[in-house]
C-alpha cells in the first residue's frame, strides 16, 4: 500500500507532530513498507478464526466500587506549567 | 408545521452513572467537590498507569439496557477514541465502538393527543466522562485562557443513541422525559440536568415529506435543558428549510444554541472533522456478560413507569392521563401509593396530587422528599372530608396549612376552628339571620328571580367563614326561601 505525502501530513497533524519536508518523503516510504509488511497477514486463511479482541486470553477483570484515596492537589498540580485557582491553566481553545 | 418538509431528530443522551467511584479508578465520583480533589495517576492519564473497570458501572449499564428493552451483548469490549482537547488528559477517551453492552432497544412515548409511539434505541455504550473547562472572561471564544478541573474525568457515562424515529419537538421531549423517568426509577442516575448528569447531543435534519433519504444534519452538543432543546428544535428545521428554499445547501457541522437570541450559531473549531481513529483498548480486557448475571440484574428491576401506569388505570381506576403524570416521577408515584394504602378513594387522591399538591410543589420549587407532611396526613384529611367534618372548600385551607407546616389535619382543624357546621338548628339560626339581613333579595327571589339563590348561599358561607355544610345549607335555604 502506497502512502503519499498528503497522508503523512494528515496523520502528523492528527498527532500534532511537526515534520520537515525531508521527513515527509522518508516517512511516506517507511509507512508504506510497514503497511506492505502487515499486508502479508492477509495471505493467511482466517475463515474459521474468531476475531481477536485482545492479545491476552482473559476476560472480566473488575474492581469493586470502593473509594480509594486520591492524590493531594499540590502533587496533582506540581508539574503544571501554569495553574490558577487549583486548576490547570491552558491556552485559549477555540480560535 | 413545516410546509412540505419533515424533520428528523437523532438524540445521543449522555447520562452519568451514580456509582461511588469512577469507572477506571477508585477516585470518588462526586459532583461539586473542590477542583482537582478527586484525581489520581489513573484518571489524570499519567504514563504507566492502567485502568481497572468498575464492576458496578457494568451492572448499571446492563440494568439501563434491560429497562430500555435492549438486547444485552454477551461479549463487549472497549475502544480508544483519539482526539486532543484540554479536558481529556490522556488525549483519548475510553469508549466502545463496535461491541457496546446494549443494542436494539426501545421506549414507548405518549403524546398530547393521547397517541402512543415507539422510539427505537440503536445502542447504549459505556465510556468515561471528560474533565471540565472553566472559561475566564465572556465565554469560550473570547477568553485567552481556560482553567481545567479533572474531577469529572472518569465519571462513568452511558450514551443512549436513538433511531431516526423522532419527527417533532414534542416527540423529542417526550422521549427525553421517558428516558429520564426510567433511569431515575432504576436508580442508576439522578439525571440532574442542571448539574450535567444528563445531557444530550441533538442532531437535526429536514427532507421533503415522503422522501426516503434524510437530509444533511446539523448537531447541537451538550444541551442540558428541555426548554432549550425544545426551542432549538422549533428553530433549526425552519432555518434549514429557509436555506434549502433559497437554493442553498445545509453544511454539516456543529452549532451552538444561543438561548438569549433564540437561534443557532455555527461553531468555529480547529478540531479536524471526526477522525477519531478508534482502535481496541489494549489496557482493558473484554467483558463477558453471562445470562446468569443478566437474570440477576433483571430480577432487581423495580416496577417501571409503563407497568405502573397500566396498573393504576386498571386496578385503581384513575384516568390514563393522571396515571401517566403521577408515574413519570417515581417519588410522586411512591407518595401516591402510600396515600392509597391508607385511603380507598384513588381518584380523590390523584385529584389532590395532580391539583393542589403539584401546584404547591411548583410554586415552592421543592421536591417530594422535602414535603413536610406524610402520606397518612393526606389520607386523614380525605377521611375528614368523607365524614363531613370538613367541607371540600375548607379542605383546601387544611391542605395548604399541612403543606406549609407539616401539622396533621386533625390539629389544624382543631387549632383553626375549621370544623364543618352540620348542626341543623345552628344552621337554621344563621340562615334566618342572613334572610333577615337581605329582605330585598328575598323579595326578588319570591318575585321569581331564582338566580338570587346563589347570593344567599354565598352570604351563608361568608357568615360561617366557609364552614357550613354546603349540602345542608342548600336544603335549609330552599325550604326557608320558598317560605
Ligand atoms: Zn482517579
Amino acid at each position: 500500500m502506497k502512502i503519499n505525502k498528503e497522508t503523512v501530513e494528515k496523520v502528523a497533524h492528527l498527532a500534532r507532530l511537526e515534520v520537515s519536508e525531508d521527513e515527509k518523503e522518508l516517512f511516506a516510504h517507511q509507512l508504506s513498507d510497514i503497511l506492505d509488511h502487515a499486508e502479508k497477514l492477509n495471505e493467511l486463511d482466517t475463515e474459521d478464526i474468531a476475531p481477536t479482541a485482545h492479545a491476552l486470553p482473559i476476560q472480566n477483570v473488575f474492581r469493586k466500587d470502593e473509594v480509594r484515596a486520591s492524590l493531594d492537589r499540590e502533587a496533582v498540580l506540581a508539574n503544571a506549567p501554569q495553574k490558577d485557582e487549583g486548576m490547570f491553566k491552558v491556552p485559549q481553545i477555540v480560535d | 408545521m413545516l410546509d412540505g418538509y419533515e424533520m428528523t431528530v437523532g438524540l445521543e443522551i449522555h447520562v452519568q452513572l451514580d456509582t461511588d467511584t469512577k469507572i477506571f479508578c477508585g477516585c470518588k465520583n462526586e459532583f461539586g467537590a473542590e477542583p482537582n480533589h478527586h484525581t489520581c495517576p489513573i484518571c489524570l492519564g499519567l504514563p504507566g498507569t492502567l485502568p481497572v473497570l468498575n464492576e458496578k458501572a457494568v451492572e448499571y449499564i446492563v440494568k439501563a439496557g434491560l429497562a430500555l428493552n435492549c438486547e444485552i451483548n454477551t461479549f463487549s469490549k472497549f475502544d480508544r477514541k483519539n482526539y486532543f482537547y484540554a479536558d481529556l488528559p490522556k488525549a483519548y477517551q475510553i469508549s466502545q465502538f463496535d461491541l457496546p453492552f446494549c443494542e436494539d432497544g426501545h421506549v414507548m412515548i405518549q403524546l398530547e393527543d393521547e397517541t402512543e409511539m415507539k422510539i427505537g434505541i440503536t445502542r447504549i455504550h459505556l465510556e468515561e466522562d471528560a474533565g471540565k473547562l472553566n472559561h475566564a472572561g465572556e465565554g469560550i471564544a473570547s477568553s485567552d485562557s481556560s482553567l481545567v478541573d479533572y474531577n469529572r474525568v472518569g465519571t462513568p457515562l452511558i450514551e443512549i443513541v436513538s433511531e431516526p424515529d423522532i419527527h417533532s419537538p414534542e416527540q423529542a421531549i417526550a422521549y427525553l422525559k421517558k428516558i429520564k423517568s426510567i433511569l431515575e426509577y432504576i436508580g442508576v442516575s439522578d439525571c440532574d440536568m442542571s448539574q450535567g448528569s444528563m445531557r444530550a447531543d441533538v442532531n437535526i435534519s429536514v427532507a421533503p415529506t415522503g422522501s426516503d433519504e434524510l437530509g444533511t444534519r446539523t448537531e447541537l452538543k451538550n444541551m442540558n435543558s428541555f426548554k432549550a432543546i425544545e426551542k432549538a428544535l422549533k428553530y433549526e428545521p425552519k432555518r434549514q428549510i429557509k436555506v434549502l428554499e433559497s437554493g442553498g445547501e445545509i453544511i454539516q457541522g456543529t452549532l451552538t444554541w444561543d438561548d438569549e437570541a433564540g437561534k443557532t450559531i455555527p461553531m468555529r473549531s480547529k478540531e479536524e472533522a471526526h477522525d477519531y481513529r478508534y482502535f481496541p483498548e489494549p489496557d482493558l480486557v473484554p467483558v463477558i456478560v453471562e445470562q446468569e448475571w443478566v437474570d440477576g440484574i433483571e430480577d432487581s428491576l423495580p416496577e417501571l413507569p409503563d407497568a405502573r401506569q397500566k396498573r393504576y388505570v386498571e386496578e385503581l381506576g384513575i384516568p390514563e392521563y393522571d396515571a401517566m403524570v403521577i408515574t413519570a416521577d417515581r417519588e410522586m408515584a411512591d407518595f401516591f401509593e402510600a396515600v392509597v394504602k391508607e385511603h380507598n378513594d384513588a381518584k380523590a387522591i390523584s385529584n389532590w396530587i395532580m391539583g393542589d399538591f403539584s401546584r404547591l410543589l411548583n410554586e415552592e420549587s421543592i421536591t417530594i422528599a422535602e414535603v413536610k407532611f406524610k402520606p397518612a396526613d393526606l389520607a386523614q384529611m380525605l377521611k375528614l372530608m368523607d365524614e363531613g367534618t370538613i367541607s371540600s372548600k375548607i379542605a383546601k385551607t387544611v391542605f395548604e396549612e399541612m403543606f406549609a407546616t407539616g401539622k396533621n389535619p386533625d390539629t389544624i382543624v382543631e387549632e383553626k376552628g375549621l370544623k364543618q357546621i352540620s348542626d341543623t338548628s345552628e344552621l337554621e339560626k344563621i340562615i334566618d339571620q342572613v334572610i333577615a339581613d337581605n329582605q330585598s333579595a328575598l323579595e326578588d327571589y319570591r318575585g321569581g328571580n331564582k338566580n338570587v339563590f346563589g347570593f344567599f348561599i354565598g352570604q351563608t358561607m361568608k357568615a360561617t367563614r366557609g364552614k357550613a355544610n354546603p349540602g345542608m345549607v342548600n336544603k335549609i335555604l330552599k325550604e326557608k326561601l320558598e317560605g
